[in-house]
């Protein structure tokens, strides 16, 4: 992308990136940054506080907390990566069909958008994942199944402006080819919004996969994922304070990289867009 | 006016009638829906009994039409646990939800506006980098870890406050922080750049020549100007509260609907899921409507589109 290499960086932009790569590089170096595995359990050495050889106490099965949440980290990245990826290619291809057919197919999906959007995302999350049941999997398909929609209104929103442009007017009056409009014409232009949008919707569906997790669905010990550290530190709140603390500011940190640097891209891409 | 109101209201009517045929359609995603509505160490000669009961042995169109038909009189069925309409239990606990969320929205607002009025009025004060600071962090602070937290400092720590329950004055006090946070953010963030938008308008430079006190111009004069986004965003925004309440009911064992429907997902009672899933779908179009007819009724311009 051209534009890539002209993006200037403001202040709060480059935090958010310095966030985001601390949490990808916790991801990928869990190993080497611990001396223990992620489910080594210790019952002799539960519930301690802060040390030096566990920087972030253990919880109640001896764990090391720090090691869980790199661990963590894996888990939280991955659904939120995954997750944007194909929800954001189904509402790429429906919102492009809807908006470029028109017509009946447009009313129907859109009715459809709207049906879906008028339910609360996490309660509609919830429910789903409560359905299909626990797992990791399970909780991908989730968040697949209840993100799909704010693509496809997004996208259709945007061919429907593009298609009134006069080059694609043009196009079409120069008997330009239906897929040629579509991939030479439209879709250049829609990679911008994508992206914004997908930068927002990555920390969206990482804080929903944790508070799924949390209410006991989703996402199961003895894997460890934020949510349900939480959840099992909540039983301990009165004895270990770390087991709340350490996971929630691991998520509020990656929430709030994620964020900055969708807003920041949000600003200087395209500041008319507002979502 | 009267055209655009009865427009969408009869497009709310419509996406009511589909939310319910959605809601209808949740319990076949997993494939049979009778294993949602028993426990896994059901035998197959019960599971066999309670399909025939309940009717899942029909086509399916008989099945959507049964639905249909009882969903419009208010009929769900009976809750598998305590047998009694689902319906009606969703409902008792619908005046603990609202009242959070009524509280929780109040001091959003309370908090938010006057909060995003300075900054903008002060822009590029200590006042306003902190206030962004902390709207840009309130946004990024999931409700249920603030929740934990507060618990943790406040009734654990300090032991100045319940943990959860309703009862007093004093039990409101946690949840609606936890609940207001994420939506105080965005009510502040907006706030401040509507006014910073307004205040660079002529109207409110004539205002100030005209020697009007600083207060009655932001107030008074540009205020009044910025509110429409922000009366779109409360009703929007007070249907967000009701999704976030799932979360901070539970935490805080408030009895309202969203603790009630975690309880019957972890219970797997369906009845009662459907029920409070589409109650909030209802509410949630509702405040949507609302928004709209506002949106209409302060800006003319919006109802010839």
């Amino acid at each position: 992308m051209r534009a890539g290499r002209r993006l200037p960086l403001n202040r709060s932009g480059a935090f958010g990136l310095v966030l985001v790569a601390v949490v990808a590089g916790a991801a990928l170096l869990a190993p080497l940054l611990s001396p223990y595995g992620p489910v080594d359990s210790n019952l002799v050495r539960s519930l301690e506080p802060p040390s030096a050889e566990h920087w972030m106490g253990t919880d109640q099965l001896g764990r090391d907390m720090f090691t869980r949440i790199l661990y963590g980290a894996r888990v939280s990245l991955a659904i939120g990566l995954i997750t944007v990826g194909v929800s954001g290619a189904i509402g790429l291809v429906v919102g492009i069909v809807a908006g470029y057919l028109g017509g009946i197919t447009d009313i129907v999906t859109m009715r459809i958008v709207d049906v879906w959007l008028s339910f609360p995302f996490i309660l509609l999350a919830l429910t789903v994942s409560a359905i299909l049941g626990i797992g990791l999997q399970n909780i991908i398909l989730t968040l697949i199944i209840t993100g799909w929609v704010v693509y496809a209104r997004l996208v259709r929103g945007e061919v429907l402006a593009l298609k009134a442009l006069d080059y694609v007017e043009a196009a079409r009056a120069l008997g330009a080819h239906e897929n040629r409009i579509i991939f030479r014409h439209l879709l250049p232009n829609l990679w911008t919004p994508i992206i914004i949008l997908s930068s927002l919707q990555v920390a969206q569906f990482i804080v929903a996969e944790a508070a799924i997790s949390f209410l006991g669905f989703g996402v199961q010990p003895p894997m460890a994922s934020w949510g349900n550290m939480l959840n099992e530190g909540k039983t301990y709140i009165y004895n270990a304070w770390w087991m709340t603390t350490f996971p929630g500011l691991a998520l509020v940190l990656t929430a709030l990289g994620v964020n900055l640097v969708g807003d920041w891209l949000r600003d200087t891409l395209d500041p008319r867009l507002k979502f | 006016m009267v055209q655009f109101v009865a427009r969408r209201l009869l497009e709310a009517a419509v996406v009511v009638l589909l939310a319910l045929t959605a809601v209808f359609s949740l319990q076949f995603l997993a494939g049979d829906p009778v294993k949602l509505f028993l426990p896994t160490d059901t035998t197959p000669k019960q599971i066999e009994e309670f399909r025939e009961r309940l009717g899942f042995n029909d086509p399916w169109l008989v099945q959507y039409g049964r639905f249909m038909r009882g969903a419009i009189r208010g009929d769900f069925g009976n809750s598998l646990r305590q047998g009694e309409p689902a319906l009606g239990l969703v409902m008792q606990r619908l005046p603990a939800t609202l009242s959070l969320s009524a509280v929780a929205m109040a001091l959003a607002l309370g908090v938010a506006i006057p909060v995003g009025v300075i900054s903008a009025a002060r822009r590029n004060s200590w006042f306003d980098h902190a206030g962004i600071g902390a709207t840009v962090l309130g946004q990024a602070i999931p409700g249920f870890w603030l929740g934990l937290m507060l618990i943790y400092v406040f009734a654990v720590w300090l032991n100045v406050l319940p943990t959860g329950g309703r009862g007093t004055w004093a039990h409101f006090i946690l949840p609606s922080i936890t609940l207001s946070a994420f939506v105080a953010a965005r009510f502040a963030r907006l706030t401040r750049s509507m006014m910073l938008d307004v205040l660079s308008q002529d109207y409110i430079r004539t205002a100030r020549a005209k020697g009007l006190g600083p207060p009655r111009v932001l107030y008074k004069h540009a205020l009044k100007n910025a509110s429409l986004p922000i009366v779109t965003l409360l009703a929007l925004q007070l249907g967000q509260l009701l999704g976030g309440a799932v979360i901070t009911e539970t935490i805080f064992a408030w009895p309202g609907v969203g603790r009630f429907l975690v309880q019957a997902l972890l219970n797997r009672d369906f009845p009662v899921v459907l029920v409070g899933v589409f109650l909030t779908a209802v509410v949630y179009s509702g405040l949507n409507l609302a928004a709209d007819m506002a949106y209409a009724w302060l800006n003319p311009r919006i109802r010839y589109q």
